[in-house]
């Protein structure tokens, strides 16, 4: 069976922890389990500091499963990523649209 | 069932839940009478289904086990945390009696109306204010107004209205309406939009830009994602950003790649204006600003020659000193370069369809309370008299004034305190102890809230539980659209709403009667201005944009006799264009042209401090999670940005032998707070960046302690009473000076 995952364009991310609640509230999960934790990368050239974000999946993502059995429901994090830059769909499809675009990751998590 | 099957109720945010000044559509799912959770509405304009992460986590704090749900009555000594549970006519009977004794001994303004930021809030309070006849309207300890009243006042006076950074927002297709071109270039002045949706403003827009082609510049003490993402980055020494105005403009206007065609027609005053900028040269604000003048000068030619580009600006400009008059130069950037009401520029903003839910203005004011009232009550408003501007723009009281009346009690004192939505002593007050210590005199303080806060912990006598969104009905107009909430579930506890507790308050204190008997009454009858009602809005889906034509909505205003009240074309000012000159300004009393002050505490105004303290402070660095001083108990947030943090460069936190999370002190003159550092090198070796409302809910409430507000609230290192000749900005919450030093032995 064809798999799905996550592309995320990271390079967009802000740092903004929407997706990251918005799994909690679907899932209802405690404090210290969410299956997306963003991480602050801070970096420097000798002219210039630079602030990037990135999205990684935990072993919770469950690609929202429970959502995504309805057709038309996006993950929840896809759904209220405020940057838009989650995308949720077949592996095989969201590597092909990776290969256009900058400073992605795919994952994988089921 | 499956989620998607479920029918959620659709509805508004505008708080109390998220703390928004946005107005994001939402889907509320609620399940056996209970919300389960909240989403974005897909068609809703303004978010377009998303939610930040104080919006998705409204359902935590409506149903937290700290809410309170049903009024109270102090029984202790204040402070103490000693409260007895009241029935609601036991509460309005008391605040009945108290309020009815004070105004006979000692007048109707005695009482001052007190609120915080966010949520439906302004409304409420003022219909209540003037019902029982009293002017004082105030965000109290906010020193200088230093919260988008000095913006709007530079706006209001030099074009007779507001300008938002136009990012389709005023367009129900958005980024698909053929009328609109995104900017191409975006200043993000002095903000992080990302952390929110700051003056109505949804942050995450001008990512939406930046993916069709808007550039950036930034100009910000700190490196940021935005920053990271600028063709240039401005880092300046914080509360200079005045004189940087004033640099691109000279660069501007010496170079004349300026407007020509719009100063001619549509501008005042641009002689004058030219002459007084020739002294800000680049270099000028180079040594002033820290940023090379080679930068300024690209900056101005790169906003400049392309057009439209547009500038959103943040809410430190209203904290500079004379917040008012670096306003002023920033609009006049806008101004000089025709990007004002064009698309992908500054387009002027009115609330939609001309409904007013929150007076901004003196004219709403006047619209909704009739001259003569608002005439007679501004007679006796705490620092009208002082401060012409203060006195001609916007109902409020003047907080620094304020702060001294209550000390003094001249010329009149202050006996009573109705505090809604507003946590002073943990939140938003400078200098919080002063304000604790005169506040604690009053002889009756009533606070409308949802939980307890060091605030109503220090100050209650009684305390009415107010509702979330989700309980409760609502409108909205802070620009586009004009939406409505919808109440989604019953009450929870005895808690009810800002304007169900103001409405039945005002009834049993005006002196005529009030006209409405129920709120859905009063929203309907404020929302006849856009010709609908509340039920045609909800049927609607909660939201509409006014039609083509009105004059709530862009562009070209200007040209087509929209903006003035007699329909000429033109600007409603005294001369019917902007005035790069104001002559309102001058009428007030002010410098009609924009100058640069130095800040009251720095390296250059006060040396011998800066030796002692040698790093500049600025406070009120915004989480992405939490608003102001709230949502500290939320665990879903807290989580995410557990403890307040202030933010060191690494060289400098190394020379003070400081590591990456180690407890410090940042101590000024004003006090010192505990902070964990953050190391980065995305700090200015100069700068420590702090950020404010920080208190903890779970510790002990009670007197001394209030939450550890004395601790960790960094206005501790704030002072009241620097504001600025219009009696706006001034105060060192954006600048001050201080000292950072490791605290030995603490971790964790
Ligand atoms: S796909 Fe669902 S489970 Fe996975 S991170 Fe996103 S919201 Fe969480
Ligand atoms: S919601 Fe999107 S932009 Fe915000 S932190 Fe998550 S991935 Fe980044
Ligand atoms: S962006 Fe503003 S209105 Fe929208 S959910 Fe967040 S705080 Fe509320």
């Amino acid at each position: 069976m064809a798999r799905n995952g996550l592309l995320i364009q990271y390079d967009w991310c802000t740092g903004c922890h929407a997706c990251e609640v918005a799994c909690k509230q679907e899932h209802n999960y405690s404090e210290g389990m969410c299956g997306i934790k963003v991480y602050e990368l801070v970096s420097s050239s000798p002219e210039k500091v630079y602030v990037d974000f990135v999205p990684a999946l935990t072993r919770f993502c469950d690609l929202c499963a429970e959502r995504t059995k309805t057709a038309g429901e996006e993950p929840a994090c896809v759904k209220h990523c405020q940057a838009t830059c989650i995308a949720y769909g077949n592996l095989t499809e969201l590597g092909k649209a990776m290969e256009k675009q900058p400073r992605s990751s795919l994952f994988a998590p089921k | 069932m499956a989620k998607g099957k479920e029918n959620p109720v659709i509805s508004t945010l505008w708080s109390a839940g998220c703390g928004s000044h946005g107005g994001c559509g939402c889907e509320i799912y609620v399940k056996d009478g209970k919300v389960t959770r909240i989403e974005g509405d897909k068609n809703h304009p303004f978010n377009q289904g998303r939610l930040c992460a104080k919006g998705l986590a409204v359902s935590q704090y409506m149903y937290h086990p700290d809410r309170v749900l049903y009024p109270l009555k102090r029984v202790g000594e204040r402070g103490e945390g000693k409260w007895q549970q009241i029935s609601w006519d036991e509460a309005y009977d008391t605040i009945e009696k108290k309020f009815k004794d004070i105004r006979a001994k000692h007048g109707a303004e005695s009482v001052i109306f007190c609120q915080g930021t966010g949520r439906d809030i302004g409304g409420p309070i003022t219909f209540l204010m003037y019902a029982y006849g009293s002017p004082n309207w105030v965000q109290v300890g906010l020193a200088g107004h230093a919260c988008y009243t000095p913006r709007l006042g530079a706006m209001f006076a030099t074009h007779g209205n507001y300008c938002v950074a136009d990012c389709s927002q005023f367009l129900e297709k958005r980024y698909d309406s053929p009328e609109w071109t995104p900017p191409k270039y975006i200043i993000i002045w002095a903000q992080n939009p990302a952390a929110g949706c700051h003056d109505g403003f949804y942050g995450h827009w001008i990512i939406d830009c930046m993916k069709r082609g808007s550039k950036l510049i930034t100009i910000d003490p700190r490196a940021t994602w935005f920053s990271t993402r600028s063709e240039l980055h401005l880092q300046n020494r914080p509360g200079t950003d005045g004189i940087i105005a004033l640099a691109m403009l000279n660069v501007i206007i010496n170079e004349g790649i300026y407007d020509k065609a719009f100063v001619e027609k549509w501008c005042y005053g641009f002689d004058e204006l030219k002459e007084r900028v020739q002294e800000y040269t680049p270099e000028k604000a180079e040594e002033i600003s820290w940023v090379p003048a080679d930068l300024i000068r690209q900056a101005a030619r790169l906003y400049a020659n392309n057009k439209p580009s547009a500038i959103q600006w943040g809410e430190p400009v209203d904290a500079m000193p004379a917040g008012s008059v670096v306003a002023q130069a920033i609009t006049q950037l806008w101004s000089i370069t025709g990007n004002i009401d064009n698309p992908g520029g500054n387009v002027i903003a009115i609330n939609s369809h001309g409904v007013t839910t929150y007076p901004f203005s003196s004219a709403e004011l006047t619209d909704l309370y009739g001259a003569d009232l608002v005439k007679k009550l501004n007679e006796k408003r705490i620092g009208a008299n002082d401060y012409p501007m203060i006195k001609n723009f916007r109902g409020w009281v003047q907080p620094d004034v304020l702060m001294e009346q209550m000390e003094t009690g001249k010329p009149y004192p202050v006996k009573g305190a109705w505090i809604q939505t507003s946590n002073i002593i943990g939140g938003q007050a400078a200098d919080p102890r002063r304000h604790y210590e005169a506040m604690k005199k009053l002889d009756f303080i009533v606070c409308v809230d949802i939980f307890q806060t060091p605030t109503t912990m220090a100050l209650a006598d009684i305390f009415l539980p107010v509702c979330s969104i989700c309980e409760k009905e609502s409108f909205r107009s802070w620009w586009q659209p004009l939406g409505v909430s919808v109440k989604a579930i019953p009450n929870i506890g005895e808690s009810k709403s800002d304007w169900e507790i103001n409405l039945e308050m005002a009834k049993r204190l005006a002196t005529t009667p009030v006209k409405f008997n129920t709120v859905r009454e009063l929203i309907d009858d404020r929302l006849s201005a856009g010709n609908t009602n509340f039920d045609k809005l909800k049927a609607k889906g909660g939201w509409e944009y006014p039609p083509v034509g009105h004059r709530t909505r862009p562009y070209y205003r200007y040209e087509k006799g929209l903006l003035r009240k007699d329909g000429k074309p033109g600007f409603e000012t005294p001369t019917g264009k902007v005035e790069l000159y104001s002559k309102k300004y001058e009428e007030w009393g002010l410098d009609p042209l924009p100058y640069y002050e130095e800040p009251k505490e720095s390296p250059t105004a006060t040396p011998e401090m800066a030796e002692k303290y040698p790093l500049i402070l600025t406070t009120g660095r915004r989480s992405p999670v939490f608003f102001h001083s709230e949502h500290r108990m939320i665990p879903w947030l807290r989580e995410l940005d557990p403890f307040p943090v202030a933010e060191i460069n690494d060289k400098t936190a190394a020379s003070l032998g400081i590591g990456d999370g180690d407890w410090v002190y940042v101590e000024n003159t004003h006090g010192k707070i505990k902070m964990k550092a953050k190391v980065t090198p995305s700090s200015h070796p100069k700068v420590v960046s702090v950020p404010h409302g920080w208190w903890l809910p779970e510790t002990d409430g009670r007197a001394p302690n209030f939450f550890s507000t004395w601790d960790h609230n960094v206005n501790n290192l704030t002072s009241m009473g620097n504001q600025g000749k219009s009696g706006f900005g001034g105060t060192n919450y954006r600048s001050g000076l201080c000292r950072v030093q490791k605290i030995s032995g603490e971790k964790e």
